[in-house]
């Protein structure tokens, strides 16, 4: 297989099927490889999350406020993905912590405003992303939200733009709907001329292409001609039986969840994060630990996430788990994720390093990636994600 | 306290195992999810005395885990023992065909549970189909629990594998012709090359389309039966979920073993069908033998009767498989995972969208996602596939409440 490719993309996960979608869109030919196929990696092991909730005021915000706004976008032109937008329910046990999560949500939402006044819109780009929304609510209010909640908690605040889509679906339709063809085969190397990267080598042969897009998740950091300091942070998931009625109606997690995603530490952190499918499962998370590429499965971790998970919804006590399974999100040293192009090699372009979110940022990523391939301006301010704060 | 050896199923296997061991003076615990020891061969016929044990009935594994000590075998109650013995036997294959899911069809193994077991007919007038020597016992099982058995339909045709192996296991061929006496007194036929290519039926069963099949199973000449029960069974998959758990190495549908039961990970023995489907005489065999893996060079005879068997399992294996013509029964809206109720059409979308392997195709479009795991339509999804069946990961080998599974905490259980 010698080929030649307008872009040629490394991994078929939301992101690489995202870039697909997007650079397919902007007329240009795209092929796609993967070792595992569509979806088999850190995007088949994951809830679907397209959240604003849990972002920190920053660009990541702004990145995450533009995504929901294309993933709502991407469900009417392409659909077939279970959108879902459930909105999200932060809840606190106590009124400490909520008086700061309170604290959190004005931040958010004043930040916002601001990056859309001060950033403005460049002419031909996107407009600036919405604010976020966010309600705070009190303890005797949170039952008009999901009727099965715990009793005893202080309250909490209620995100409507947070939302849900099936990942495996939506990478496998995006895939589809942008006509990139998809090759199931590993990348071995970058194919490398002068400081030029010319096409990759598979294990089917050479493909040459302009650009070369490394969106090859908890893996993009290994290619040798130009690593990138990205590494697995691995979590689990419960699987529930289905539900007739699904009990949970948003996404529900503790605050705790916030610090965790944010925090550096080695060990395991777990906070409860709970929703239901539409497929009637109830979804139980959140572990975070750092342990390599292992997946193995943890009875100890998958007891405190149900713990947890009865803590915040007692109806589901009784209730039995069928699967669990464990996923490695793909993290940065300073957790933002790495969107650009290569600061040692020309036509080479990163976009990674999107750890839990991937699923929520990957149409934003694409489109920023798909400006800079073209060389129009980039919608957002590119600078925060670019890679080469790592040189 | 911490067994010298813990046995997971109460099935011929471990029953031998457990008995042999405790006879030599090791400390043993027997587990098995039901009320009474016997597996489903035995079905608890005769309950035998187990002097020197500890049974732990009741006890539906769902986790083992290696420990510092050994092994936590997970169930209501933690075992803890040093070796441990997988004994947990098979479930029957199924295949889809259109009408599979109305009340009424049964397996072949589930309509036998249900009269030896339960003393339950599962219907009055009952055909029975699908491929393999454990078709005549179940059609015998319920001739004489007084159904009235149309037809038996055997799949493939007879195969010189198979009159070969007979030759040289004169109790199987001596088993063999004892069934098919009884059949014929009875007037039931049975055919070869025939199949059950659909049920059909408003609220269960009424009848059946039984068509002539192709050396490949392709129909090619249909008729109806009437019938309120279709009884099918094509074969058996061993249940090796707790073996997969624990990192045992796989071949096919089982997994692999030496010659006293040892699997590829240190302390994890396996004996009987997990081992690859051969029979309760073979389980007993292997049973015993496992027993060597702790206490040293296993006698020859058991060794060579092991092997002998071994041998007579295989010529079933050749005479026996599920041939991939069972595609050419389904129509788009047949289910294949009745779990999840996916059907025919939506694994094809899923494949149109780029899955081209069983795991890509659960992801896409839910097969295998919903209570038995995958364990009914694992081989039809791998084989609509293309692939070879193989064993999956179920961290869950027995669905368990949230609330059982927070006493796995380690500040709690330690």
């Amino acid at each position: 297989m010698v080929q030649t490719v307008d872009v040629l993309v490394v991994g078929a996960g939301i992101v690489g099927a995202s870039c697909a979608y997007f650079l397919t869109r902007a007329g240009l030919r795209v092929t796609v490889v993967d070792r595992g196929g569509v979806a088999s990696g850190t995007t088949g092991a994951g809830e679907g999350n397209i959240l604003v909730s849990d972002k920190e005021p920053g660009p990541e915000l702004d990145l995450a406020l533009r995504s929901t706004q294309l993933w709502r976008e991407l469900a009417e032109e392409c659909g077939g993905f279970e959108w879902d937008p459930k909105g999200g329910l932060v809840v606190a046990e106590t009124q400490e912590v909520l008086d700061a999560l309170v604290i959190f949500a004005e931040r958010q939402q004043q930040h916002g405003r601001i990056a859309g006044s001060e950033v403005g819109t460049p002419e031909g780009a996107a407009p600036a992303p919405a604010d976020v929304v966010a309600t705070c609510i009190a303890a005797g209010d949170l039952r008009e939200l999901e009727p099965h909640i715990a009793d005893g908690l202080a309250g909490g605040v209620h995100y409507p733009q947070d939302a849900q889509v099936q990942p495996m679906l939506a990478a496998a339709r995006l895939l589809k709907a942008s006509g990139a063809r998809l090759v199931r085969t590993a990348v071995e190397r970058f194919l490398v001329s002068g400081d030029r990267v010319i096409g990759v080598r598979t294990g089917e042969g050479d493909v040459y292409a302009d650009a070369v897009v490394n969106a090859a998740g908890t893996w993009a950091g290994s290619f040798a001609q130009a690593p990138l300091p990205i590494r697995p942070r691995k979590g689990f998931i419960l699987v529930t039986q289905p539900f007739v009625v699904p009990p949970i109606r948003h996404k529900v997690y503790t605050a705790a969840y916030i610090t965790n995603v944010a925090s550096d530490a080695e060990g395991l952190e777990t906070s409860g994060v709970i929703e239901s499918t539409q497929a009637g499962t109830v979804l139980i998370g959140a572990s975070r630990q750092r342990v390599g590429y292992d997946t193995s499965i943890d009875y100890r971790v998958l007891a405190k996430l149900a713990r947890q998970a009865i803590g915040l919804f007692p109806v589901l006590a009784d209730r039995q788990v069928m699967r669990a399974y464990a996923g490695l999100r793909p993290y940065s040293p300073d957790h933002l994720p790495v969107i650009g192009p290569d600061w040692r090699l020309e036509n080479l372009f990163h976009a990674c390093g999107h750890e839990g979110a991937g699923i929520g940022l990957a149409p934003a990523t694409a489109e920023m990636i798909t400006a800079q391939i073209t060389g129009e301006p980039t919608p957002r301010d590119p600078a925060p994600f670019a890679p080469g704060r790592f040189a | 306290m911490i067994y010298d050896l813990a046995v997971i199923g109460a099935g011929p296997a471990g029953l031998t195992a457990a008995r042999v061991a405790a006879r030599r003076g090791l400390s043993v615990a027997l587990v098995d999810a039901y009320a009474r020891t016997g597996g489903q061969y035995l079905r608890g016929a005769t309950q035998p005395r187990l002097t020197g044990i500890d049974v732990k009935l009741g006890q539906r594994v769902w986790a083992v885990e290696k420990s510092g000590e050994g092994f936590q075998i997970h169930a209501s109650t933690t075992t803890t023992a040093s070796t441990l013995l997988v004994a947990t036997g098979t479930h029957d294959k199924v295949i889809p065909f259109p009408g599979w899911d109305l009340p009424g069809v049964l397996t072949a193994g589930g309509a036998q549970a249900l009269v030896k077991g339960e003393r339950v007919k599962p219907g009055e007038e009952i055909v029975v189909a699908g491929t393999g020597p454990f078709l005549l016992p179940v059609a015998v099982t319920l001739l004489d629990a007084g159904v009235r058995v149309k037809e038996v339909l055997e799949a493939n045709r007879p195969s010189p594998h198979m009159a070969a192996a007979l030759a040289r296991v004169p109790s199987k061929a001596r088993e063999a012709v004892a069934f098919a006496r009884r059949l014929a007194d009875a007037r039931v036929p049975y055919r070869t090359g025939h199949a059950v290519v659909a049920a059909h039926g408003k609220d269960s069963v009424e009848g059946v389309t039984v068509a002539k099949i192709t050396k490949d199973w392709k129909p090619y000449a249909w008729r109806t039966v009437d019938c309120d029960t279709l009884a099918v069974g094509y074969g058996f998959t061993p249940q090796v979920d707790l073996l997969v758990q624990l990192g045992c190495r796989t071949e096919g549908d089982h997994v692999v073993t030496d010659d006293r039961q040892r699997t590829s990970v240190d302390g994890v023995l396996a004996a009987g069908e997990v081992a690859g489907v051969a029979g309760a005489q073979a389980a007993v065999v292997e049973g015993a033998l496992a027993v060597h893996a702790l206490i040293g060079e296993p006698p020859p005879r058991l060794l060579a009767e092991k092997r002998r068997l071994r041998r007579f399992a295989r010529a079933l294996e050749l005479s026996y498989p599920v041939r991939d013509g069972w595609q050419h029964w389904l129509r788009p809206d047949t289910l294949v995972c009745r779990c999840e109720e996916v059907t025919v059409t939506a694994i094809e979308e899923a494949r149109d969208l780029g899955a081209d392997d069983p795991r890509m195709v659960k992801l896409l479009a839910r097969p295998g996602m919903g209570w038995c795991q995958g364990r009914m339509c694992g081989h039809a999804v791998a084989r609509l596939t293309g692939h070879e069946p193989a064993p999956q990961k179920r961290p869950f080998a027995q669905p368990i409440t949230l609330a059982d599974l927070t006493l796995h905490d380690r500040e709690d259980s330690t």
